[in-house]
């Protein structure tokens, strides 16, 4: 083993804290929508399109974009519940189902998935007790054991064992539900967990709670989380860094803070100005794209935001631009023109007006 | 549009004209019967819509707001739901009217947009020949009217190639596309009220935003009052002139939607506001509202918020509090006002 002085006491640390928790390296996923007679591919979905990423140690990195941009289908191809066509992911140094390395089952016990229906990732004839207890039953802990670990996960999401153990997933309301789906992905002690809209269907006043929770649960496990969210005000509370996708691929990566003021990629910075005004007296003029996300089957020559990008000249349409480092590191974005755009920014952009009324 | 300030506090006033006024709501309540369990979604509601003026009702899940919004045009199935209260719409009596006087209501007085346009298609017939029919079927008008109508509405809201789409079938058109088809399809009949029930909750933010600003700009041009119904408070301040806060089946604030957005004063509403994540509170705990929403097949007495109230005392959960006026029309239910004043 690789001791370093970084070491954290987490036994199941191997690389020391330098060595990024998730490594992802090309990873590719298309699904093939039509055949012609021979059953040869005739048009395909490239929802995830070769996309590279890694999540650090003890983070939080939040993953954006509308729909069909592959978010979920990135975070199901982690979880192998998709099996991808091409890439890799490490998992702490080591490879995920490949012959040496991590096997799934072993991957499974330190990533664990929170999906966004609560109800249909339970199962309704299981009690709440049965449900969280049944991971760590197949991995091998005693019946006994799992129930009490059941219990005390329920304590610690807000949950009173004496009241919940014994109900079924009907019996409670969405925001309890989503409770115990996080009390289920905790069972096995994972490391990694991955929030797929996780908070997304709940109301506000209840989202504020389950974001709190995940905030202690993080701290007291010293967990990783990997948070998918369409709701950018929700990613950019929680993550220290963000991700943004667009139609398969990453457009930008960078700090939460970097990146949410001075955004490096058109697409981003539209995303951001469509997110309605919170400011009284204060209204979005003009929409900053016409349209809807295309989907992802004929993409364009070149960069595949292009076609709706305010800022595309000739070069976008002609070569298909790369995941690139802006000056002062950390920053990347799949740009041609980031440093302008970035530039745009920092003289900030009428897209919010006084209006008139 | 300062005048339109002006009107708006005029409507609060007793004297207000009544012929001012589009919608009349008072003492709405609606149940829900089942031989096992009754639900009280809605229990005593008064609005007023003035003509031209965009009201957002914003709450949770299960806070009767789309309860309220579908009393409007009767919508809720006959048999189980008990409606009592009045609601008047453009001077008819929505309550009373027959069978017959409620389809030519529907659609011409008042039309309605969901949050999911693909339902409210028939998938079997192109969205043109279902635009072109309803406007047929209400005016009288000939096949051929019709369709120029409907071609007229798709320019209107902005559909690209209005012409070749109008032959496209429902499941053809994006997210987005079948928002504007169903504006579209609303507004056919050119209805005095449009309602509408979360239309962008389902779409992506860069649709989102392009569907509000057309909302905008019709009710600008048409002069139609609307009623939107949502739980994102930032949607209620992109598209609204008043705001109406409801929780458990009952109005809990309304006012000014700057004055509800900067000055909230009931509880319910400052802790919708403060539960809010940002990137300023990053690192920092969010202050939730504790507990969830009472179960309305038994509502608590008296204050139904009382239960996660921080300022709650004896009172609130004894008896139900009136409405107290606040100024310029900005009022709120609740019994521990003076804590809240910032």
């Amino acid at each position: 083993m690789n001791v370093t002085p970084m070491v954290t006491s987490d036994p199941r640390d191997r690389g020391g804290k330098a060595q990024p928790l998730l490594r992802v390296k090309g990873l590719r996923k298309h699904f093939v929508i039509k055949r012609d007679l021979l059953g040869r591919p005739l048009s395909r979905v490239h929802a995830v399109d070769g996309i590279d990423f890694e999540v650090r140690k003890g983070e939080t990195l939040g993953i954006v974009g509308e729909s069909g941009c592959g978010k979920s289908t990135t975070a199901r191809l982690l979880m192998h519940l998709l099996q991808p066509d091409g890439g890799e992911v490490i998992f702490d140094g080591d490879p995920v189902g490949t012959r040496g390395g991590l096997s799934l089952r072993e991957m499974r016990r330190q990533m664990q998935m929170v999906f966004q229906n609560s109800y249909a990732s339970l199962n309704p004839r299981m009690t709440i007790e049965e449900s969280i207890a049944f991971g760590p039953q197949v991995h091998g802990v005693g019946r006994r054991e799992s129930r009490q670990r059941a219990r005390r996960l329920l304590d610690q999401v807000g949950l009173l064992p004496e009241r919940f153990a014994q109900r079924y997933p009907h019996e409670l309301s969405g925001g309890q539900r989503q409770r115990v789906n996080i009390a289920r992905a905790l069972a096995l002690e994972p490391r990694l967990l991955i929030l797929d809209e996780a908070v997304s269907a709940l109301d506000k006043s209840v989202e504020a709670q389950v974001l709190n929770l995940l905030g202690d649960l993080k701290q007291e496990y010293g967990l990783t989380y990997l948070f998918i969210s369409h709701d950018l005000n929700v990613v950019r509370y929680i993550s220290d860094r963000v991700m943004v996708m667009y139609l398969g691929k990453v457009a930008e990566v960078g700090d939460s803070e970097a990146l949410y003021r001075a955004p490096a990629h058109p697409y981003t910075r539209a995303l951001m100005s469509a997110m309605p005004s919170l400011e009284p007296g204060r209204r979005t003029q003009t929409a900053p794209l016409a349209g809807d996300p295309p989907n992802p089957i004929d993409l364009p020559p070149g960069c595949r935001f292009c076609p709706r990008c305010p800022l595309a000249v000739d070069l976008c349409r002609a070569s298909e631009p790369e995941l690139a480092a802006l000056p002062g590191g950390g920053h990347l974005s799949a740009c041609h023109r980031a440093g302008e755009v970035q530039a745009e920014v920092s003289n900030p952009q009428p897209s919010v007006e006084e209006s008139v009324r | 549009m300062k005048s339109d300030v002006m009107t708006r506090t005029a409507v609060q006033a007793p004297m207000a004209a009544p012929a001012e006024l589009l919608v009349e709501i008072r003492d709405l309540h609606v149940h829900f019967g089942t031989p096992r369990r009754q639900v009280q979604a809605v229990n005593g509601v008064d609005l007023t819509l003035a003509r031209g003026e965009v009201l957002t009702i914003l709450g949770e899940s299960g806070s009767g707001k789309s309860v309220t919004l579908r009393s409007l045009m009767r919508l809720l199935p006959e048999r189980k739901t008990r409606l009592t209260g009045s609601v008047r719409v453009d001077g008819q009596d929505v309550l009373a009217m027959s069978r017959r006087e409620l389809s030519r209501f529907r659609g011409r007085t008042a039309a309605m947009i969901f949050q999911e346009p693909m339902l409210a298609f028939d998938p079997v017939f192109s969205v043109g020949d279902q635009i072109a029919e309803t406007v047929c079927r209400h005016e009288g008008v000939s096949r051929r009217e019709g369709l120029a109508r409907a071609l007229e509405l798709f320019d209107r809201v902005r559909i690209p190639s209005a012409k070749r789409r109008l032959a496209n079938y429902p499941h053809e058109l994006s997210g987005g596309m079948s928002q504007r088809a169903m504006i579209a399809l609303a507004l056919s009949c050119r209805p005095k009220l449009l309602l509408a029930d979360e239309p962008t909750t389902a779409l992506d933010a860069t649709v989102q935003i392009q569907i509000l600003l057309l909302l905008r700009e019709l009710q600008r041009e048409l002069g139609m009052s609307v009623i939107f119904v949502t739980h994102d408070m930032g949607v209620a301040n992109e598209i609204s002139d008043r705001i109406a806060v409801m929780y458990a089946g009952r109005l809990v604030e309304t006012g000014a939607v700057d004055t509800v957005i900067a000055q909230p004063r009931h509880p319910y509403t400052l802790g919708l506001m403060h539960s809010r994540a940002s990137g300023e509170l990053r690192g920092q705990r969010l202050s939730a509202i504790p507990g969830a929403p009472p179960d309305m097949s038994a509502p608590p007495p008296g204050c139904a918020f009382a239960p996660r109230c921080p300022h709650a005392d004896a009172t609130c959960t004894q008896a139900l509090p009136g409405m107290s006026e606040l100024g310029s029309g900005h009022r709120a239910a609740c019994w521990r006002l003076g804590e809240t004043a910032s």
